[in-house]
């Protein structure tokens, strides 16, 4: 395989899996809004500030407004870190490495496009919203579903879900980067209502609500929610599911081509943190320094398997 | 006369060179008046990746550098032996049609100054005559002087500054030949001077072709007629089709080129 | 239904259906517009699904445009077919004989049958080819001779596509729409099959081996990238023939060949089959400010590395100033008669030529000799009073440059209009694979019909569309 080919797949499905994470950030921030509006300023910072983009916004619009983060975030023309941007990067790479997807995923992608592309010509309004970043969220699901249901499992495929982990890690990261200090033991106020809304939004904006309440059967308890984001391979979100998922498809890598390049080792030993270890060991090293280390980790990681698999010149 | 040659080239970067690449015209061939005894190339900071013959049946190596050099260094030497054949090369030879040796290139392309200057010759006698007469005044039209920029010029440019160096005087030559309806070429090679054994450039002359007697050289910056001193290397229709090294590289910032050549018996 | 002055392929000149069409008017008798209109909006939608596009220049927003697709097939009869294609096998074997001579002997230039200023005036003659013999001796791997039929009986070459012919792939993907929309149709009618073109090609390029080839050859397919107009068919085709779809910064030269970056380090490309053009081929030997080549690719070719196809400086066979020679081309290298007649060609760069095309610009087609995809052309008979005068100035202060042809009365074939069939000009561009051992040539070809009424240009880039195209089974 072309090394541009497995760079194509590896951003395609970054930039896909982002489109979905920006959807339901939006959602959470929405729902929010709309139950306890006192707290809504603030948690849309969190959440602009989440994806990397608070400095972008502030640059074009000042203060932090649902309505205007909400238009930044899904299409704003001026913002490349939208959804709308995302998707066209998604399909852009998709036409790249169009020779090495199926049909099916192709036009996935490519419908995924036209669709979203019209429905965000212009700004959304609010009535809209919630089936806008539904569809958002079904469309990305089928290009998934698609891949896994037509797609050869080789190299092609590995790259293509190494991108989607490694941007999903990546974002699980960051929100918990922007939130951690609620998950702290130290400024715990069990039950205080406004923890309880910060609490909410990283379980919805990680798609989360549903399965803490299945698996815990309890109040939302900031170590659980923390446990249940770092540690728990249960959750398709969580940062050691994510990495044993990378670690598995480099695996495969490494079983077909009869190489193991040095992003395997890095990965392995940012993998190795999830394992043999507690959230209360977390918590006693230091939640932000963790994540912080996490993130340079994951920083690196990416450009060295960039390296390894030739991406560019 | 048995000539030794050993002309060394240093490319040097003040950034190193992710890639790069140069085709290289330095090795002559043997042909009536000129065997190559021996010859070889070497490559310093880099790799010979093949060898062709162009389409002037120059004989070609293709280097690329080793990645992030800052210093290539291009060495090739060896010994040939030369007779003096009074600068009368012969029969044309080859695919190449000497209709394209009446190609203007973008270094030869006639304008007002080669105009003026074919006004002033004196285009009786034999066509020898008049290309002997060609070559007589482009030298004192563009006395020999090595003191201006290191700059490319075309034939034009040339003709403007008063004074170049033997590539200008070949340019201009070839230029003017073509517009008198001689099919020429620009030549790149070497000279055994009289007076010294180190130099500091390589050798550039001209032919024009002449019914009857096939290519002739002109040797304008020497206003003379190769003999068994000068080694034929590469041919083209310019420089850039004959010159000693031709490349293209990523980055690597600024190049700064240095030549150690030495001819001698 | 067909005008006056023109044949028209489906009605003949009497509005009687002609034979190779009584089936499939037989099917349409008995269908209404309103479903075939239903149908043409399906396969629209098809197309931009599969995301069959292609780039305008010069546009930012909205970039991507569909080809249009007219659903009335085109059809032609087996028995006609294989006399074209008897002759376009016969004038493609000519130009691989003519590209040889020209870049080795010209022992047509010294037979007196072509002057060499056609070769030595023209920027499409390489001189970097001088001398080369491609690897199995072709040059021409891939030809789109592009015809058009004003009788029942007369069919002419327009132009002869020998560097980088473009539109197969939307000769496959019609074919696959129409059987998808009509697969009953198929059952009645039967067509030649168009689909194993890819198999086909692949097969050709992989008789054309560089000596550097060791083991089954590694093929892949050069794009411009996904910004060039036909960059579909680009991914098109490599995808068909399960090969790499490379640019040009994914090559560079290795160890003497020219090898693509994969994830496993560089490995070495026997056959290119390159759809970029020869200027942007090779920095290094070419145009300098080239992003899109190899640089050194050239040298490799020279030493035998690699096998370019299109071998480069094929455009001195398909130039319009030579296309005028063709006739004596075929007969001087086949010693036969041209099966295919050239359409009368005046050469502006001769007085008399120059002054009667001066004299008659409003009846003739004036073509740049170097132009191509319609522009910088005149249609005299479409072209305005001012037009004629501006145009007049052009070709006198560069008469060399233009070529003139009589305004073919070109055969229509009826496309689904709003509310109903109506007559529209078309051409046709069958496919030609050369190989080492032999020339084939897929049944049909890319029709492409002018979508405005009484226009004659049916470029997709000045509002053309295109057809499937039918050849029946003898």
């Amino acid at each position: 395989m072309l090394g541009k080919t497995a760079g194509g797949l590896f951003w395609m499905f970054r930039y896909l899996e982002r489109s979905e994470n920006t959807s339901r950030m939006i959602d959470a921030g929405l729902r929010i809004s709309l139950t306890r509006s006192s707290a809504a300023q603030s948690e849309w910072t969190s959440i602009i500030t989440s994806t990397g983009l608070l400095d972008a916004y502030q640059q074009r619009h000042g203060e932090v407004d649902g309505a205007k983060v909400i238009d930044f975030l899904l299409r704003d023309p001026s913002n490349p870190g939208s959804v709308l941007a995302a998707i066209e990067a998604a399909r852009t790479n998709a036409r790249l490495v169009r020779t090495a997807l199926t049909r099916e995923v192709f036009e996935a992608v490519n419908e995924s496009y036209m669709i979203l592309k019209s429905a965000l010509a212009k700004p959304v309004p609010d009535r809209d919203l919630p089936e806008l970043l539904q569809t958002i969220r079904q469309r990305t699901a089928i290009v998934r579903g698609t891949l896994q249901g037509t797609m050869v499992r080789n190299d092609i495929y590995d790259f293509a879900r190494i991108g989607t982990f490694f941007e999903r890690a990546d974002n699980t990261a960051r929100i918990l980067d922007v939130k951690y200090y609620i998950l702290l033991p130290s400024v715990r106020h069990v039950g205080s209502p406004v923890d309880n809304v910060q609490w909410d939004l990283i379980l919805r904006a990680t798609s989360s609500v549903r399965a803490y309440q299945t698996l815990h059967d309890s109040e939302f308890d900031p170590r659980l929610i923390a446990n249940f984001l770092l540690l728990d391979k249960r959750l398709p979100r969580s940062l050691a599911f994510c990495y044993s998922k990378i670690c598995d498809n480099l695996g495969y890598l490494e079983e077909d081509y009869g190489n193991r390049p040095i992003c395997h080792d890095m990965v392995d030993s940012i993998y190795a943190k999830f394992q043999n270890t507690s959230v209360d060991k977390i918590f006693d090293y230091g939640l932000h320094e963790f994540i912080t280390e996490f993130l340079a980790g994951s920083y690196a990681l990416g450009e060295q398997i960039e390296k390894d698999y030739r991406f560019s010149e | 006369m048995h000539l030794t040659i050993r002309h060394e080239t240093t490319y040097s970067y003040d950034q190193p060179v992710p890639y790069g690449l140069q085709q290289l015209r330095v090795r002559p061939k043997s042909r009536p008046g000129q065997t190559v005894l021996e010859w070889s190339v070497e490559v310093e900071g880099g790799a010979q990746q093949l060898m062709f013959e162009d389409e002037h049946a120059n004989s070609v190596d293709l280097v690329s550098f080793d990645p992030d050099q800052s210093q290539v260094t291009i060495r090739s030497f060896g010994t040939v032996d030369i007779e003096d054949q009074g600068g009368v090369i012969g029969k044309h030879r080859g695919h190449v049609p000497l209709w394209l040796f009446q190609r203007e290139t973008d270094l030869t392309e006639a304008g007002p100054g080669v105009a003026r200057l074919i006004h002033q010759l004196d285009t009786g006698g034999s066509d020898l005559d008049k290309l002997h007469a060609l070559s007589t005044l482009i030298l004192r039209e563009i006395p020999y002087s090595t003191d201006q920029n290191s700059a490319e010029l075309t034939a034009e440019q040339a003709l403007k500054a008063k004074h170049g160096v033997c590539q200008d005087h070949a340019h201009v030559f070839v230029t003017a030949a073509r517009s008198l309806g001689f099919p020429a070429r620009y030549v790149s090679g070497y000279l055994m001077m009289d007076d010294r054994v180190d130099q500091d450039a390589t050798h550039a002359w001209a032919e024009a072709h002449v019914d009857g007697l096939g290519w002739v050289g002109f040797d304008v910056s020497n206003g003379i007629s190769p003999d068994a001193r000068y080694v034929r290397v590469a041919t083209g229709l310019d420089y850039h089709d004959a010159a000693p090294i031709l490349g293209l590289r990523v980055g690597g910032g600024t190049e700064t080129m240095k030549v150690a050549l030495q001819v001698q018996q | 239904m067909s005008g006056e002055s023109h044949f028209d392929e489906m009605y003949g000149r009497d509005g009687k259906t002609r034979g190779p069409y009584s089936e499939y008017c037989g099917w349409l008798s008995d269908e209404d517009v309103s479903r075939l209109r239903k149908k043409s909006v399906e396969a629209e939608t098809l197309f931009r699904r599969t995301g069959i596009t292609f780039n305008v220049y010069g546009m930012e927003e909205a970039a991507e445009r569909l080809i249009p697709f007219d659903i009335v097939p085109r059809i032609i009869s087996g028995r006609e077919w294989s006399r074209l294609s008897k002759g376009i096998e016969q004038r493609v074997r000519a130009i691989n004989a003519f590209l040889h001579d020209i870049y080795h002997g010209q022992e047509i230039i010294k037979a007196g049958r072509l002057p060499a200023e056609m070769i030595a005036q023209n920027d499409a003659f390489l001189p970097k080819m001088i001398g080369v013999t491609p690897p199995g001796g072709v040059y021409t791997h891939i030809v789109g001779t592009d015809l058009v039929r004003t009788g029942e009986d007369d069919f002419f070459v327009l132009e002869d596509n020998a560097r980088t012919p473009s539109g197969v792939s939307y000769m496959l993907e019609n074919r696959e729409t129409m059987l998808h929309m009509f697969p009953e149709l198929f059952s009645k009618v039967k067509v030649q099959n168009v689909s194993n073109y890819p198999r086909m090609l692949r097969r050709s390029l992989g008789r054309s081996v560089p000596d550097a080839c060791d083991g089954g050859p590694t093929i892949a397919v050069l794009t411009p990238g996904i910004h060039n107009s036909a960059y579909y068919e680009h991914a098109f085709l490599a995808d068909q023939m399960n090969v790499e779809l490379v640019e040009g910064h994914d090559l560079r030269v290795v160890d003497g060949r020219v090898a693509m970056r994969t994830t496993r380090g560089f490995k070495p490309i026997d056959v290119l089959y390159r759809r970029v053009d020869d200027d942007f081929l090779d920095p290094l030997n070419f145009n300098p400010e080239s992003q899109l080549g190899v640089p050194g690719i050239m040298d490799v070719y020279r030493a035998g590395g690699i096998t370019i196809a299109n071998a480069p400086g094929t455009g001195i066979s398909d130039d319009k100033a030579i296309y005028s020679y063709m006739p004596d081309i075929v007969e001087f290298y086949t010693g036969e008669q041209a099966i295919l007649k050239n359409v009368p060609t005046w050469r502006c760069s001769e007085p008399d030529a120059l002054k009667y095309v001066l004299d008659n610009l409003a009846d003739l087609v004036v073509k740049e000799v170097h132009g191509s995809g319609g522009y910088g052309m005149l249609v005299g008979p479409a072209a305005s009073k001012k037009e004629i005068a501006d145009f007049s100035k052009k070709l006198e202060a560069n008469a060399a440059n233009y070529i003139a042809q009589p305004t073919l009365s070109l055969s229509t074939v009826p496309i689904l209009a709003k509310s109903e069939l109506a007559p529209r000009h078309v051409d046709l561009r069958p496919f030609v694979l050369v190989s080492p051992d032999k020339i084939d040539i897929t049944p049909g070809g890319l029709t492409r019909v002018a979508l405005k009424k009484g226009s004659l240009v049916v470029n997709s880039s000045q509002g053309g569309g295109t057809k499937d195209t039918w050849v029946l089974e003898e």
